[in-house]
């Protein structure tokens, strides 16, 4: 449950630059995630959303600036990490890997707190919770590697909540699926923000989907292009620049690939 | 079967073959798990390379030969971790140079050394109280390592990144499991020698992985294969009069075209 008040910010970053290699991948980023936000994190693909992630995590350090999580440095998060559920961008999972979906959920009890012992009853007790929360408690003995791909993004949000986290970091959570199982992820998403009182970051290329649920928008490429709500954003010239396209075609493609999925 | 345990050979054979079975499937299981297999057999082909220095200077081959193996596998996993290179192109290199350093060295030995022919296939029947102790002293800690750290080591073997980000010690794990499996290979030269070494860090796990979906099952059928087909193997070769690693290697072999047949997995 969150700790702190509820205007605090969870999120604050601050002319944050980021290299990877020689490439700035990020350039004097700033912005703040309040308590309770679910914030939509958009641009075009190699725009370094991804990076920014990895950046709050403390996976990657900045090369300036300043990125701070749950109060702490991004580069020493220490116990706040236990607080940070994470789903990493959507791979191809070995469907061979023999884990049962109420299997994948307890590695996500792992965390420093759990080395050298085993896992408590509690804790598994937690990933059965987190599974019934949801929908998947019914696919707890199935292997992981048969579920559907609808399927095996709930019970990954699942392992992402299993800790009770404030704070929910997810990347393309919904990339992949039909467009009707994904409109069912982000409704699931946005009721357990409310009950659980997380936060969440979601990074995510269903530009109109993402609008109806996200409280903000954050649109980056390389630089910050514009945040704010999401209708405000959508209709930003901005945008259309990070995008170099207009909106109606980002409309027309999002459509079309729709209609293609139905096909 | 009486007969052939009334020689202290073979029941020194026999304990040797269950201990290394038992060591080998259970490090199998990552390997198999994490796709690591090429990389055994880099490691044991390197390890020559040590095990000739150990020949050449007068010191112990098996120690020589370990911290070679260690050596190899974790700049390996350092080298390819860096991005730079696949894996599989740096093992590719490790693997030929160690062996061309090894032959090297070997050929500036004068005189026959008897001993290069069992580093090489093998050779269980010799094996004496001393290397038992030896055995031990090395499974234990590779075991321990293994046992502490299980449900971490699936984790990361499943999803690294996931497992970095909840804040695991990921990259220590990751090269304690390298050198896990460098310690592993030298024992297994032991009984199966170097060409053949590999084979035991994949094929227990892999006719686990044939059979379950689960990973407890896979964890003790691959046991179940490493223990049975390394005692199997060694009685097979004395009945058959056959070279024990080259038994060993293909009574385990049979054990994983007999799980092909058996319960194809359905995917």
């Amino acid at each position: 449950m969150p700790s702190q008040d509820n205007n605090s910010a969870v999120i604050s970053v601050e002319r944050l630059s980021v290299k990877r290699g020689p490439a700035l991948v990020l350039e004097d980023i700033s912005f703040e995630v309040k308590r309770g936000e679910m914030i939509g994190l958009i641009g075009p693909n190699g725009g370094g959303k991804t990076t920014l992630l990895q950046t709050l995590l403390g996976l990657i350090r900045p090369s300036s600036g300043r990125a701070t999580v749950l109060g702490r440095p991004s580069g020493k998060l220490g116990a706040a990490r236990e607080k940070i559920g994470y789903i990493p961008q959507n791979r191809t999972y070995d469907r061979r890997f023999p884990l049962s979906a109420e299997d994948v959920v307890r590695t996500g009890c792992c965390s420093p707190r759990t080395l050298l012992r085993s896992l408590r009853r509690e804790e598994k007790e937690a990933a059965q919770e987190m599974l019934t929360a949801v929908g998947a408690l019914h696919l707890a003995a199935r292997p992981f590697g048969d579920l559907s791909g609808g399927e095996q993004q709930r019970v990954l949000l699942a392992r992402a909540l299993v800790r009770r986290p404030e704070l929910l970091l997810l990347d393309e959570p919904s990339t992949g699926l039909d467009p009707a199982v994904q409109q069912l992820f982000l409704e699931r998403l946005r009721q357990l923000q409310r009950s659980y009182g997380l936060t969440v970051l979601i990074v995510s290329h269903d530009l109109l989907s993402l609008a109806g649920f996200a409280d903000r928008l954050l649109c980056i490429n390389r630089t910050m292009h514009i945040h704010g709500e999401p209708q405000q954003v959508l209709h930003s010239p901005a945008l259309q620049k990070a995008y170099r396209c207009t909106y109606d075609i980002l409309e027309m493609a999002a459509a079309s690939e729709e209609d293609s999925r139905h096909g | 079967m009486a007969e052939m345990f009334s020689y202290a050979f073979m029941r020194h054979a026999l304990l040797a073959a269950v201990l290394t079975g038992a060591l080998c499937s259970a490090v199998a299981f990552f390997v198999v798990l994490k796709r690591l297999s090429f990389l055994g057999v880099g490691i044991s082909h390197t390890a020559l390379a040590g095990i000739a220095l150990g020949l050449v200077t007068g010191l112990d081959p098996f120690w020589c030969g370990s911290a070679f193996a260690v050596a190899t596998a974790l700049a390996t996993g350092h080298i390819s971790r860096r991005g730079q290179l696949y894996e599989d192109t740096v093992i590719g290199i490790f693997f030929a140079a160690g062996m061309a350093l090894g032959v090297a060295m070997l050929s500036s030995l004068k005189g026959y050394y008897p001993e290069i022919f069992s580093l090489l296939f093998g050779n269980i029947l010799s094996v004496s109280p001393a290397d038992l102790r030896l055995l031990a002293a090395v499974a234990a800690p590779v075991l321990l390592f293994i046992a502490l750290f299980f449900k971490e080591l699936l984790a990361i073997s499943f999803d690294e990144e996931a497992a970095l980000a909840s804040g695991l010690p990921v990259k220590p794990l990751y090269y304690g499991l390298l050198a896990a499996m460098a310690l592993t290979v030298m024992i297994s030269v032991k009984l199966v020698g170097i060409v053949l070494a590999s084979a035991l860090l994949v094929i227990p796990a892999a006719a686990g992985y044939r059979f379950s979906k689960n990973y407890r099952g896979m964890f003790l059928l691959s046991l179940a294969t490493g223990i049975g087909g390394s005692a199997g193997g060694l009685i097979l070769s004395y009945y058959l009069d056959l070279p024990s690693g080259a038994a060993i290697v293909l009574f385990m072999a049979l054990l994983f075209a007999a799980s092909l047949l058996c319960r194809p997995r359905s995917r």
